[in-house]
């Protein structure tokens, strides 16, 4: 690991302040906030992350989950994986993020994993994490040896032809069928960010994956106020049964009305390189009755623009079952 | 219990024949070792008196709390929570299995909850309370889970044993269902290249019985 400085700021805006030096908050960045650490501290391991400073986070008043005036609820940067799927609200008016959080990593990693650094996770793209082959997204240029080598985990949706990395979070993917807003505070002030806007595609930039700017510092995610009478499921396919990314996901929370789909937000994972909200399913199912072939249809819809790579394509059928059976299971519990 | 239950002469065990026969070895490898990190941490770095740990330029003073006794040490701001309790503190019951959070051999526990220690930094836990296998009970003493591991052969090579029995504590805790499937989603973080994996089950579903 390569030496850095370690800072513990007074307050969040000593950290934005001490992060604003940097001159990316992108791949790279020569300032890192530190939270769980748990992807940080693995990539810096492996040499793909070498910031020059690291901040502590962890003592910032950024771990509370409160209610927010609108009915919502608002989640503290530093909240820890596990604390959010346990904490009753979550339960009852969220439960498709707390099946998703349960879902990802495993009980030590949840204790430690944070809410900020979940919306960062990094791709598990095996080139990415290897600093001996070349990567697009690690080093700008050098190529992208996933799409014509091992690909089966990545993604089919919001590839380019620099980059094919998957985005391997679950939280995400709940958060964004969910409309969540990230909060950011940063050298300008405060900002809010819809989660549909806050990942970006890989385009011609894959490092650049967030429209954070240097010092910018999550500080909180809100949620929406619950919907009356919504069903919410979180499907997650893998290769093992636990403790494992998804090969496909899908996150649903469906509005069910006198045999018809009144209202749908659909997101999927392990298939984009972005935390996949769906509005091309959204809208084939609104309106529609709640039956088998309608969501076989908004399934298709999901995965009209999909394209495989030499090793994936199984991933196309396999996320329109999943989110076929996602609906079925919602509609009609 | 002493830290290092291993090191009476009277009682001879691998540990301590291994430390003896390396010692030759170690100062082969100590004489290639590259030069000591310069850092410049924006802490203090003087050196603590009577704290532990190497004289490394840049060290930082950190105290741990480490099963119930205070630890005044100096780190290398990179020393993850795995190197200082088995390094710094020389604690070698918790293992470096991937030290990449990926196994569980390294698990401990945080201010009461389990962690992968490997991906943390010993820093970020100033003041903190860590307790690790040596602190959950005494060989004449053991606790109920230790008891269980030996009892229901939990172990083959024994190397991932001291992370699984630190996550099973933990999980009588946490919310788990009462079925072994509950108990193998919640154990999915620890690894076991032996694949004692059926023990392991009925050991902590024993204890979880009998508390």
């Amino acid at each position: 690991m390569h030496t850095f400085q370690f800072v513990r700021p007074p307050d969040s805006a000593a950290a934005v302040a001490t992060a604003a030096q940097a001159k990316t908050a992108q791949q790279g960045a020569d300032a890192r906030f530190i939270a769980g650490g748990t992807t940080l501290l693995d990539l810096m391991k492996l040499n793909v992350e070498t910031p020059a400073r690291v901040i502590d986070i962890n003592r910032l008043p950024l771990g509370k989950i409160e209610a927010t005036p609108e009915g919502g609820l608002a989640i503290g940067a530093t909240v820890r994986n596990s604390d959010l799927a346990h904490h009753p609200t979550v339960q009852r008016d969220y439960a498709v993020l707390s099946q998703a959080l349960l879902s990802g990593a495993s009980a030590q990693l949840r204790n430690m994993a944070t809410t900020a650094g979940n919306l960062l996770q990094r791709t598990r793209c095996m080139y990415f994490r290897d600093t001996a082959m070349p990567c697009n997204k690690r080093e700008p240029g050098t190529g992208c040896p996933a799409i014509t080598g091992s690909n089966r985990m990545l993604a089919v949706l919001g590839t380019s032809d620099q980059c094919i990395a998957s985005n391997p979070s679950d939280m995400c993917v709940a958060m964004a069928a969910l409309e969540a807003t990230i909060h950011v505070q940063g050298p300008k002030g405060t900002r809010a960010i819809a989660i549909g806007d806050f990942h970006l595609l890989p385009g011609s930039t894959p490092n650049r994956e967030t429209v954070l700017e240097p010092g910018d510092l999550i500080t909180h995610v809100t949620l929406p106020p619950p919907v009356a009478g919504n069903k919410q499921i979180y499907l997650k396919l893998r290769d093992r049964a636990s403790y494992e990314f998804a090969l496909v996901s899908a996150a649903v929370v469906v509005t069910v009305a006198g045999g018809k789909v009144t209202r749908a937000r659909i997101a999927l994972g392990g298939v984009g390189t972005k935390p996949w909200r769906s509005p091309e399913a959204e809208a084939a199912l609104v309106g529609q009755a709640a039956n088998e072939a309608n969501f076989r249809k908004a399934a298709e819809a999901a995965m009209r623009s999909a394209k495989p790579q030499s090793e994936n394509g199984f991933k196309i059928e396999l996320a329109k079952r999943c989110l076929a059976h996602a609906l079925q299971t919602a509609a009609t519990s | 219990m002493p830290d290092d239950p291993e090191s009476s002469s009277s009682n001879p065990t691998r540990r301590a024949f291994l430390r003896t026969t390396g010692t030759a070895a170690a100062a082969v490898m100590a004489a290639c070792a590259p030069a000591p990190p310069k850092i410049t941490p924006e802490q203090s770095a003087s050196p603590a008196k009577s704290a532990d740990g190497p004289n490394i330029e840049g060290a930082v003073p950190i105290t741990l709390r480490i099963n119930g006794k205070d630890r005044q040490l100096r780190v290398d701001p990179r020393t993850t929570l795995l190197d200082c309790i088995r390094e710094t503190v020389a604690l070698t019951g918790t293992k470096k299995g991937c030290d990449h959070g990926q196994c569980g051999a390294c698990t401990v526990h945080v201010n009461g909850r389990r962690v992968n220690s490997c991906l943390s930094l010993a820093l970020m836990h100033d003041g903190e309370e860590i307790t690790t296998i040596e602190g959950l009970g005494t060989p004449d003493a053991l606790h109920p889970m230790q008891a269980a591991f030996v009892a229901f052969d939990g172990y083959q090579c024994g190397y991932c044993t001291s992370g699984q029995i630190m996550s099973g504590v933990a999980l009588l805790k946490e919310p788990c269902g009462p079925d072994d499937a509950a108990v193998k989603e919640l154990m999915s973080g620890n690894i076991c290249r032996c694949g004692a994996y059926a023990n392991i089950v009925a050991a902590i579903q024993q204890v979880r019985k009998n508390t």
